[in-house]
């Protein structure tokens, strides 16, 4: 493995070597590279630091090996925030990791994904060059959109070295109403309402019990000045109507709590499997119903994020045979998945329909000897 | 020039009345809001369906014909301006809505869709589509795609690549691919990202997936005038400083406020040197919450006279004058040019000055509307197109403000895109190799350049021999 330090070293070793697989700071072991005994492991963890960081400008670019945890501590001294909620914090992530894996937390429900906030990169090619996209202002529509290109990339364009966010000030304080739901569906109805009411809210997630969905637990988390929370969470309980079994309004620590689990994916057993499935809130009952005619590589449950435009399924261990199986069940609902706990190995599963020949032609430039794996 | 095999496959996908060759009728086609640069096209088509599209892209490919393809031609960086030898194909009547989904908070939409249309739609479900550029009621969904549009709201909503869920596109060859979906989540690489503000150079979007959101439930507007740009300038940072997230921050200086005046009477206070108008927007305790911060905020700011939007009415008035200037600005001055670099948003008094400077200094007058919660400049440079000269003194006191913004650390373009109009500033704002991997991105999806051939890109000198 080797370790870099600088943007020379990535530049060297890349072009050192036929086929390199990247790393960060191994928050996320499941997505590590491509399975290539050959490949040389580029390791990103030491390209450490904040750059510049204007907080009037909501605006800072660090290096991309640096700590999310570095860099909320250092937003919430000005009272900022990342509003794309990023995954694994607390497991050491990176920025770097938080592009190139796409892992945005509940909390990104409300302004938007890592795709949203992120303004700027620059990238080490797959022939070792140094490339810069994007900006450093919130607005900018100069030149082909490289920056963009590289969230969800998972390192198969190119080696992150740099990234440019815009960042948000962040609510005085939260509440969130959690309501129970006899099953799925009536969920599923009360959150598809409640997204296009006129509330602001933060975060909407569905938390079922067990697989397929029983009890569901809907949560709304809702963000702003302390005076004003307390009237908006009692506006959104009422317009719940009669539909809950359950309601209540969930504060401090334990609602916090609550959304840091989710976005750490801490309700996951040590050793189990995740894979994320991006969906649409009407493809959740039909995803369930797809298990359940094949209930051997059927999840043993499930969160519902981002008003039912994610859906996180947890398995146990799942051995190879039973990752195949998933795989297809999932290509044949039309779904994409990716292993984002679990052993390293297998990453993508079902359709994934970025890879089309719009792809290969944008990697036929920026990696065109597949040095990438 | 293509020859007559060529016009044989055009006439195959439209009658005649849909693929115009006579001057007459191509006239119309020649120039889009950049008026300054004319091209006369070989031939229009004037296409209905996707189908229509995808066959005239692969003619033109066929037979190694450019093409331009142009929705109501209000790109003000001469996005649509025909290619000499090559055609433009006219999206206009490809404006379906094909499908605007409450539940999932997406609306389906062909390219030629008016983007104030897609809102309209949405209204019944108490929705709307966010990116409002100012000319929203006529400008297409296609070229906000194409250009990465913006307007008032980009500092808290973000430009239209935010907006945009998935995409089906027809590849400069005529391949057709799907990218992205219908899900606010995805996985692989962000080839919607890519493609959007691409300005035509990566092919024609034939179906666009737009996220719609809730329409707030209220607003809260306040004007302020202010006797100089600084304190204006100043009032800015002190809101952002205040924790606030406003909906928009626009600002104006005194000849775009004199120009709005006379032309759709506004009724802004007189004798400012600039007017902030600042909104809010959300749920109604939350607002009145953060209203009463922004008024501390704009009272503590020198601003010697602040009017609160009471009604619809008054907001809409308040708005009118902002959204007037543009045209209005035609009334003082029988020629324009407008530029929308950007600079950080802590650098706008400094850039104002330097703006105010350089107007003194080429003897032009230069009018201020600008996007200042997001650093996004707009001056409006004044000029007599009868005047020998005059066009390129105005054009060189242009290129001297998209140096600053550059040298600011900010971007040459916000929100109208490169096209023709920046073309040779983009190898400015980025390095050698930056511009070789644009070069070569478009080369290797259009191999043989015929998408809106000439735009955003020039084989220039950034561009190593061999």
């Amino acid at each position: 493995m080797i370790h870099c330090r600088t943007i020379e070293e990535v530049q060297e070793a890349v072009q050192a070597h036929r086929w390199v697989r990247l790393c960060g700071r191994g928050s996320k072991p499941a997505l590590f590279g491509g399975a290539s005994p050959d490949a040389e492991t580029v390791c990103l963890s030491g390209l450490v630091g904040v750059e510049r960081y204007d907080p009037a400008e909501y605006v800072f670019t660090a290096q991309a090996g640096t700590p999310l945890q570095v860099i909320e501590a250092m937003l919430a001294e000005e009272g900022q925030y990342l509003p794309v909620d990023a995954m694994f914090v607390e497991r050491g992530g990176s920025l770097g990791g938080l592009v190139a894996a796409n892992l945005a937390g509940p909390g990104r429900y409300r302004y938007g994904g890592v795709r949203d906030f992120l303004l700027g990169a620059r990238f080490v090619d797959g022939r070792g060059r140094l490339v810069r996209g994007g900006g450093r202002v919130v607005k900018n529509a100069a030149g082909f959109d490289l920056a963009r290109l590289m969230v969800g990339s998972m390192g198969l364009l190119a080696a992150l070295v740099e990234v440019s966010f815009k960042v948000f000030p962040r609510p005085e304080a939260y509440g969130s109403v959690r309501a129970r739901y006899d099953g799925l569906k009536g969920a599923l109805a009360a959150m598809e309402r409640l997204s296009r009411a006129q509330f602001d809210i933060d975060a909407l997630d569905l938390a079922p019990e067990g697989f397929p969905s029983g009890r569901t637990w809907l949560w709304a988390r809702m963000g702003g000045r302390e005076e004003a929370l307390a009237a908006r969470l009692a506006a959104f309980l009422q317009a719940l109507e009669e539909g809950p079994a359950e309601v209540d309004v969930a504060w401090d620590e334990e609602e916090a709590r609550f959304w840091r689990d989710a976005r750490e994916l801490a309700w996951v057993e040590e050793g189990e499997t995740v894979v994320k499935v991006p969906l649409t809130p009407k493809q959740a009952l039909r995803l369930e119903r797809g298990f359940a005619e094949a209930e051997s590589c059927a999840p043993l449950g499930v969160r519902y994020g981002v008003a039912g435009n994610v859906a996180w399924l947890r398995f146990g261990h799942l051995p190879k045979e039973k990752m195949v199986e998933l795989d297809e069940r999932l290509a044949a609902m039309g779904l994409a998945g990716l292993v984002v706990m679990g052993e390293p190995g297998v990453r993508w599963l079902g359709e994934q329909g970025w890879r089309n020949v719009f792809f290969d032609r944008v990697k036929a430039v920026l990696d065109p000897e597949g040095r990438f794996v | 020039m293509p020859g007559s095999a060529f016009f044989s496959a055009l006439e195959e996908i439209y009658p005649p009345e849909r693929l115009l060759r006579r001057p007459a009728a191509l006239a119309a086609y020649e120039s889009d809001a950049l008026t300054a640069f004319r091209v006369r096209p070989l031939a229009v088509v004037l296409a209905e369906s996707q189908q229509e599209v995808i066959d005239t892209v692969r003619a033109c490919y066929e037979h190694g014909v450019p093409f331009v393809a142009r929705g109501s031609g209000t790109s003000l960086s001469g996005g649509s301006l025909p290619i000499e030898d090559g055609i433009v194909i006219a999206l206009n009547r490809l404006n379906r809505i094909l499908l605007v989904d409450p539940a999932r908070r997406v609306a389906v939409v062909e390219p030629g869709v008016a983007n104030l249309a897609v809102s309209q739609a949405a209204e019944p479900f108490g929705l709307y589509y966010a990116p409002d550029p100012s000319s929203q009621p006529i400008c297409t969904i296609g070229g906000n795609v194409a250009f990465n549009s913006g307007g008032a709201h980009c500092l808290k909503y973000g430009m239209t690549t935010n907006h945009v869920l998935g995409l089906k596109v027809v590849l400069p060859d005529g391949e057709v691919v799907t990218l992205g979906g219908d899900s606010l989540e995805s996985v692989g690489p962000d080839l919607v990202g890519l493609f959007v503000g691409s300005e035509g150079l990566f092919g024609i979007a034939l179906e666009i997936t737009l996220r719609l959101l809730p329409r707030p439930a209220s607003f809260r507007t306040i004007l302020a005038a202010y006797r100089s740009m600084k304190q204006a300038g100043e009032a800015v940072a002190a809101v952002v400083d205040s924790g606030l997230l406003p909906g928009a921050i626009e600002m104006m200086d005194a000849l775009a406020i004199e120009a709005a005046e006379a032309s759709v009477q506004a009724g802004y206070p007189e004798g400012a040197a600039a007017v902030l108008i600042v909104e809010l927007e959300g749920e109604e305790a939350q607002v009145e919450a953060e209203f009463k911060t922004l008024v501390q905020v704009i009272e503590a700011s020198g601003a010697y006279e602040v009017r609160v939007a009471q009604d619809v009415a008054q907001r809409a008035r308040i708005w009118k004058g902002r959204k007037g200037a543009f045209s209005a600005v035609g009334r003082l001055s029988p020629d324009y040019v407008v530029q929308d670099g950007v600079v950080p948003r802590t650098r706008l008094g400094e850039a104002m000055a330097e703006i105010e400077r350089l107007s003194k200094a080429y003897g032009l007058r230069v009018a201020n509307v600008f996007h200042a919660g997001d650093g996004n400049l707009h001056p409006l440079i004044l000029y007599d197109g009868r005047e020998e000269g005059a066009l390129e003194r105005a054009e060189a006191l242009a290129a001297e403000i998209l140096a600053m913004c550059i040298d600011m650390g900010g971007s040459i373009t916000g929100e109208h895109g490169v096209a023709i109009e920046k073309r040779a500033f983009l190898p400015k704002m980025y390095g050698e190799v930056d511009m070789d991997v644009m070069v070569e991105l478009r080369e290797s999806v259009d191999p043989k350049g015929i998408a809106n051939r000439g735009k955003m890109l020039e084989v220039g000198p950034w561009r190593r021999e061999g």
